[in-house]
């Protein structure tokens, strides 16, 4: 079977789509969790939010589009996978919709017994899918019991297999150590100096689980050599960088160097989710049963699809490279604590003593107000 | 059996709760996009406010569409692996567009136009509203591309038990594609005018900034009064190629039993609880007038098709849930001529400079808010249980298509569970929505933005 081929080529771009979704998500999810943690005041809990309120959404659509993606390149393994995680992608939604609502709704009213609420809702929100993402991807690698023709019968208990916890944990500590050191990067003063300590007490234990994860799957899958795969050194080192990676990224924050902290993690997300697709290739879903292994060739769309989307992508993608690229230019300034106003401003479900002015303050109508 | 009615009821709650939020969402934004517009050329206060107004209403709802969204993206695997597999190589493509052009568009430009208020040039920021607009239609455009293979498949061919893409252009060329597509996005700007329009009249009707929501609701009047014409029509293009490419569809909607030339039309049918039609009250040679403009055309009937389609697929029920597609049909068609009249009534008062004295009108167009809101249920409750028992028209039948490995107590579990969240924070939405209603128009703030600091606007 020719490997050189539009089958690999959008087993690579969904690669791709979801590492970026790790990536850029990842850090919203450690900003939504950390924020309970590092913030101590309301007008720091609104910093943490606003450094992530630009663009967390469209981080968010990185997640649709590899799903999209899926299904149209590979609709047995979109079939398969998410019939097979059928739960733990309920509570993953459940996290995303509480999350994202959270966000939205928890400035509109003014009390603090509201805002409270939300911000629960934001941390476990966050907390959830950082956990179980990293679940499913280790028993995407590790292998589940799908039987021939693509249906896994396990149910959630199948898939919490102790090394896919282990996966679990280390994708909500690297999350974690993602936002904390993209907290560092864009707040400033107490605040910042808060996160870039979460970033170091968190960077150790994050080492130590990605480490423990790599070697417990390299051994695991080392048994079973795969057909046409990649060269097993190749997912051996993408992780190793990983795990460097985190060093690197507690070296720069001990330096202050936040934007090479962030880098440095964003890299290790990506290392990591290039290794498991290394791993993976040129399986798509591994099965522990013979025979059962959902691959690039028997989960694939036909030809004519495939080269419909590679059309498609190879026209549209620069695009949107480009303008999410300048929206995040357009944000790039650190965001400084705002001086107290004399008045607390109305707009927006109105301010607190410590501040929060912007755009459409009214000073008017408080009577009218929530 | 009981699992597959759970999914089918799991559907359909998470899809017609979404396509609350999301006509309101196209709507609105399109609506904000042109009040920003009116306040930038004229440098008109009161627009300015008005659309800084309605523009937060408008998140308030975005959101929701945005999170119910992504159920529906991951349903499709969750639920229905069996569909998923089959229609996967064309039904998968429009979504995963819909993504890539979509989604990222609106996201991205709607935090640009969020917190980009101070940081942009006043036309850039006027242009990103406009692209969260554009953005909202290209996403409605791709899923009813989708759809519309659904009711009308084209461009594909049978190969090993899936259904394979022989041609892209003609998937995108069905005319089902701009049936659908036209009707579906006037009705979403039906529903943001009706929604505005009814603000504008609840303001006036208190006597809140009266002056700025009376611009607010001439604007409104005149731009739903031409959607909801366009609405009209386009329903109508669209029900006569239904009688072609879905016959037992609009059978159905018309309660048509028997094939009969001169059909007559059903102004009241009523069933018993077995689904037998037991009071008929009809008008001679109307529905041939209707669909076919003759006196004596044969419109097909469900018994007849029935027979037909059971010989072609074999022995099966053919025949949809007949009381509830004709009454989703009728609702919709007789709130859409509702909306018209309303609509019609608002510019006849606006052209008089009557919109505010007319308290009548003024409560009536309060009420009719949830007009738009039930015909697009009534819409999708039709166009979706008309077309049973096929999820695919003549291809693949729902029973078929559901996972099979996803048993009762998990689809229970998630049903329930979507239900409940969905309640809870379909309450809050309204609230907020309400709460944000009742709030003056504010100016903006000439101080704030001096460009150094980063506005906190969450």
């Amino acid at each position: 079977m020719p490997v050189a081929s539009l089958n690999t080529a959008w087993f690579a771009l969904i690669g791709l789509l979801w590492a970026g979704y790790f990536v850029l998500e990842g850090f919203d999810f450690g900003v939504g969790i950390l924020t309970s943690l590092v913030a101590r005041e309301e007008v720091e809990r609104r910093l943490c939010l606003n450094s992530i309120g630009p663009t967390w959404d469209a981080n968010e659509v990185w997640l649709l589009v590899a799903g999209g993606a899926t299904f149209a390149a590979f609709p047995t393994w979109y079939a398969t996978m998410f019939s097979g995680f059928y739960l733990a992608l309920f509570l993953v939604l459940v996290g995303l919709i509480v999350r994202g609502v959270s966000i939205e709704f928890r400035g509109r009213r003014r009390s603090p017994a509201w805002r409270a609420t939300w911000d629960r809702a934001r941390f476990w929100g966050s907390l959830v899918p950082a956990l179980l993402w990293g679940v499913a991807f280790t028993d995407l690698v590790h292998g589940l019991p799908i039987r021939p023709g693509g249906l896994y019968y396990g149910g959630l208990l199948g898939l919490v297999h102790p090394i896919a916890i282990l996966g679990g944990l280390v994708s909500l500590s690297l999350f974690s150590l993602h936002g904390a050191v993209f907290l560092s990067a864009k707040t400033s003063g107490e605040l910042a100096a808060r996160a870039r300590r979460w970033a170091r007490w968190l960077a150790g234990p994050t080492v130590i689980l990605t480490a423990g994860l790599l070697v417990w799957l390299g051994v695991s899958t080392s048994s079973t050599p795969v057909v046409d795969g990649l060269p097993a050194v190749v997912p051996l080192v993408l992780g190793a960088l990983a795990v460097g990676a985190i060093a690197l990224a507690f070296w720069a924050t001990g330096r202050h160097r936040d934007g090479v902290a962030f880098a440095a993690t964003a890299g290790a997300v990506l290392g990591l989710a290039a290794a498991a697709f290394s791993e993976l290739f040129p399986r798509v879903m591994v099965s522990t049963v013979a025979g059962g292994s959902l691959t690039i060739w028997n989960a694939a769309s036909a030809h004519e699809t495939l080269f419909v989307m590679t059309v498609v992508a190879a026209i549209f993608t620069p695009f949107v490279l480009a303008y999410q690229g300048w929206s995040y230019w357009v944000f790039r300034q650190r965001l400084i604590r705002p001086p107290s106003p004399p008045v607390p401003p109305e707009w927006f479900g109105g301010g607190d003593a410590a501040g929060g002015t912007g755009p459409g303050r009214s000073q008017q109508g408080v009577g009218a107000g929530p | 059996m009981i699992t597959t009615l759970l999914d089918r009821w799991q559907f359909g709650v998470t899809t017609v709760y979404h396509f609350l939020f999301v006509p309101l969402t196209i709507g609105l934004a399109l609506l904000v996009a042109i009040m920003q517009t009116i306040a930038y050329l004229r440098h008109d206060e009161d627009w300015d406010r008005a659309s800084r107004f309605f523009g937060q209403i408008f998140l308030i709802g975005f959101i929701m569409g945005v999170v119910t969204g992504i159920v529906e993206e991951f349903q499709f695997g969750m639920n229905w692996s069996n569909y998923s597999v089959f229609v996967g190589n064309i039904f998968g493509a429009p979504l995963a567009i819909e993504g890539l052009l979509a989604f990222f568009m609106e996201s991205t430009f709607i935090g640009l136009w969020i917190f980009g208020r101070d940081k942009l040039p006043a036309r850039l920021h006027l242009a990103t509203i406009w692209i969260v607009s554009f953005g909202t239609i290209l996403s409605a455009f791709f899923i009813l591309v989708a759809n519309a293979w659904m009711q009308h498949p084209v461009g594909y061919t049978i190969v090993d038990h899936k259904a394979l893409l022989t041609n892209f252009w003609v998937v995108l060329a069905n005319s089902t594609v701009w049936a659908e597509f036209i009707h579906t996005v006037l009705a979403a700007f039906v529903t943001g005018g009706m929604f505005l329009l009814g603000v504008a009249a609840w303001k006036m009707l208190q006597g809140h900034d009266s002056a700025a929501f009376q611009k607010v609701a001439r604007l409104a009047a005149v731009f739903t009064l031409v959607c909801v014409i366009g609405t009209v029509i386009s329903g109508d293009v669209q029900a006569r190629l239904m009688d072609q490419q879905q016959p037992m569809k609009m059978a159905a909607a018309e309660a048509q039993y028997t094939t009969q030339a001169g059909a007559s039309f059903s102004v009241l049918t009523m069933w018993n609880l077995s689904g037998q039609p037991i009071f008929q009250l009809r008008i001679p040679h109307l529905l041939s007038l209707i669909s076919d403009f003759s006196w004596d055309a044969a419109v097909p009937g469900i018994h007849q098709l029935q027979a037909a389609e059971s010989r072609r697929y074999g022995a099966g029920n053919y025949t949809p849930i007949v009381w509830v597609t004709y009454w989703s049909f009728r609702l919709m068609v007789g709130l859409g001529f509702l909306m018209l009249a309303v609509a019609g009534w608002a510019v006849w008062l606006a052209r008089r400079r009557r919109l505010q004295r007319s308290r009548w009108f003024l409560r009536v167009a309060v009420l009719s808010i949830a007009a738009p809101f039930l015909a697009n249920t009534f819409g999708w409750l039709f166009t979706e249980v008309g077309r049973q028992p096929w999820v695919v028209e003549d291809l693949m039948k729902t029973a078929q298509a559901i996972s099979p490995n996803v048993g009762l107590a998990s689809v229970a579990l998630t049903l329930g569970g979507f239900t409940a969240l969905y309640t809870v924070l379909g309450v809050i939405d309204a609230m907020l929505v309400l709460r944000f209603a009742r709030r003056p128009l504010v100016d903006a703030d000439e101080s704030a933005g001096s460009g150094h600091e980063p506005s906190l606007v969450y």
